[in-house]
């Protein structure tokens, strides 16, 4: 079981989405994130003033997937979320030790 | 002189008008402010509705236009009370009983006062702002509004006593000078004195509520036919002119103000286009009773314009200067009471003057230079030593720590927008109370 975490611009949060529930994908949970990378920000100017806003808009993605749909999973956000301009996110994958479903007391594999 | 109905009904609405700026202004500087602060910012200028009120019955309406020296009215306490002797003739200039004047400018001082509070925003401590806005309102205003609004009485015919710019030949209808500039250069010493909010030239530190903005725009300029008109103090062909001067400064403000951002930025805003209004409607209000409709049109789209650019130097100067009273009413005041020498003509208003472009030389010009010069040196320097005065001793400013938490929550216990539909937070204790707010 893996935990997907995916920081995407925030108007293709609709096409991932769309991917995603092809790939089989049950469940996903989305948040407002803001941040920067390798981009850094970008300039503003308003009022008569020049700003560097160093915290840009982002969506986050988290989902949890069995092991054989990672690849999988990866390469359709990969290809929904690729503009080719600077600051199209990044994908990080972590290993989870357990899932619990709370409704049932399920475990594992079968609480995704 | 003989009162009259259609006039005193005029100056009775008039003040009902102007009164509803000072509201107008709570929305329109509350959404020009960060979230966390908009309470704070409404409630200063709802707080100078009581502290102006009560100064001038007790002695303020005396100190600005009883008739005493040319510098000041005589200390009168309780003289508000005693104008209900004069309310069919007041022995004055107008014809209108003086309780209506003293009404009208009376809502003209609280607005004045709280023009001011925009030059601190998010960072005031409100009891601060309070005693400032009494001491300010005492001893800046009301000798200022002496100086010009004081039109003299009239004995045997003669008007004797006018305050001491008006009797040196200023011209200004409604308030350039007494109110813009005045209150104009009064923030921009007390953003000096109380220093940047924290952040300052470093976060865009945005408005939060254009819509707010806009709606306080549209109050201000509802109000300011009363602010202007009214001054005109009788129903008459010159409120008539007064009346439309307002309206195209106005409009013609927002169309300056826009271009300049177009030209500069890329792109006109919401906020330029409310800046924009205020800016035409400030430089209108000396103007109005003296230019003709198409003078106004060019004073309103040359203050978009000016001002525009002026927003701007508040960061080259690094004084925060919030809301730009810098920018936006002294700058206009000064040019709206510097074009009345452009563009004034006696065809509009005979009791008026003739500027330069209608064949009156620069002698008015130099008169005009002389009010704003006086109340801006005045107007500065006393709001410095008051504002100082209240630094040193009960002090101005509340903590960086409740600055970034928000000026809303630490002074009033209250935030302007509870969107947390959570429930589970916290637990009722019954019948406690922490003296101080919060526990």
């Amino acid at each position: 079981m893996k935990l997907i975490t995916a920081i995407i611009k925030p108007f293709k949060l609709d096409e991932v989405k769309a991917t995603l529930e092809h790939a089989g994908v049950t469940g996903i949970t989305v948040s407002e994130a803001s941040g920067y990378g390798r981009q850094r920000g970008h300039t503003e100017v308003y009022r008569g003033a020049e700003y560097r806003i160093d915290l840009v808009p982002k969506v986050r993605l988290e989902l949890v997937v069995r092991d054989e749909v990672v690849d999988d999973v990866i390469d359709r956000i990969v290809e929904a979320a690729h503009t080719d301009r600077i600051g199209d996110g990044k994908i990080w994958v972590t290993s989870l030790d357990d899932v619990i479903r709370v409704r049932t007391g399920e475990r594992g594999i079968d609480a995704i | 002189m003989t009162v009259n109905s259609g006039d005193t009904a005029w100056v009775i609405m008039s003040g009902a008008l102007v009164l509803l700026m000072t509201p107008g202004l709570a929305l329109f500087y509350g959404g020009m402010v960060r979230a966390k602060s908009v309470i704070n910012m409404m409630l200063m200028s709802l707080i100078s509705i009581t502290v102006v009120s009560v100064l001038w019955a007790l002695f303020g309406y005396s100190l600005a236009f009883g008739h005493g020296s040319q510098w000041l009215g005589p200390l009168h306490l309780g003289g508000l009370g005693d104008l209900v002797r004069t309310l069919t003739d007041n022995g004055g200039t107008q014809p209108v009983p003086a309780l209506a004047f003293a009404m009208f400018q009376l809502t003209f001082a609280i607005v004045t006062v709280a023009l001011v509070s925009g030059a601190i925003a998010d960072r005031a401590r409100f009891a601060a702002w309070t005693v400032f806005a009494a001491l300010w309102c005492t001893i800046v205003y009301l000798p200022v509004a002496h100086w010009v609004f004081d039109l003299g009485q009239v004995t045997a015919g003669r008007v004797t006593g006018e305050g001491v710019l008006a009797a040196h030949g200023l011209l200004d209808f409604a308030g350039g000078t007494a109110v813009e500039v005045n209150a104009g250069i009064a923030g921009l010493a007390l953003a000096i004195v109380l220093g940047p909010r924290v952040g300052f030239r470093r976060e865009p530190m945005r408005p939060h509520s254009i819509p707010l903005v806009v709606i306080g725009v549209g109050l201000l300029w509802f109000g300011w036919f009363g602010f202007n008109a009214g001054s005109a103090l009788g129903a008459n062909g010159l409120a008539a002119v007064v009346l439309l001067n307002t309206q195209l400064a106005g409009a013609a403000g927002i169309g300056g103000w826009l271009l300049v951002e177009r030209w500069r930025d890329g792109r006109p805003t919401g906020l330029g286009a409310a800046s924009g209004a205020v800016a035409g409607l400030v430089a209108i209000t000396p103007a109005c009773g003296y230019i003709t409709p198409t003078a106004s049109l060019a004073v309103g789209a040359v203050a978009g314009v000016l001002s525009a650019f002026a927003i701007g130097l508040k960061y080259r100067f690094a004084v925060d200067d919030s809301l730009d009273l810098v920018g936006v009413h002294f700058v206009g005041g000064v040019w709206g009471t510097l074009a009345i020498g452009l563009f004034a003509t006696r065809v509009v208003n005979p009791a008026g003057g003739d500027g330069l472009f209608h064949g009156g030389g620069t002698g008015l010009l130099g008169h005009q230079a002389v009010g704003v010069l006086a109340v801006l040196a005045y107007s500065f320097v006393a709001t410095t030593l008051i504002a100082r005065l209240i630094d040193r001793t009960i002090g101005f400013r509340i903590p960086r720590d409740a600055e970034v938490e928000g000026v809303d929550f630490t002074e009033h216990a209250e935030t302007a927008y509870e969107l947390d539909t959570r429930t589970g937070s916290g637990s009722f204790l019954a019948g406690h109370h922490t003296p101080g707010g919060r526990a």
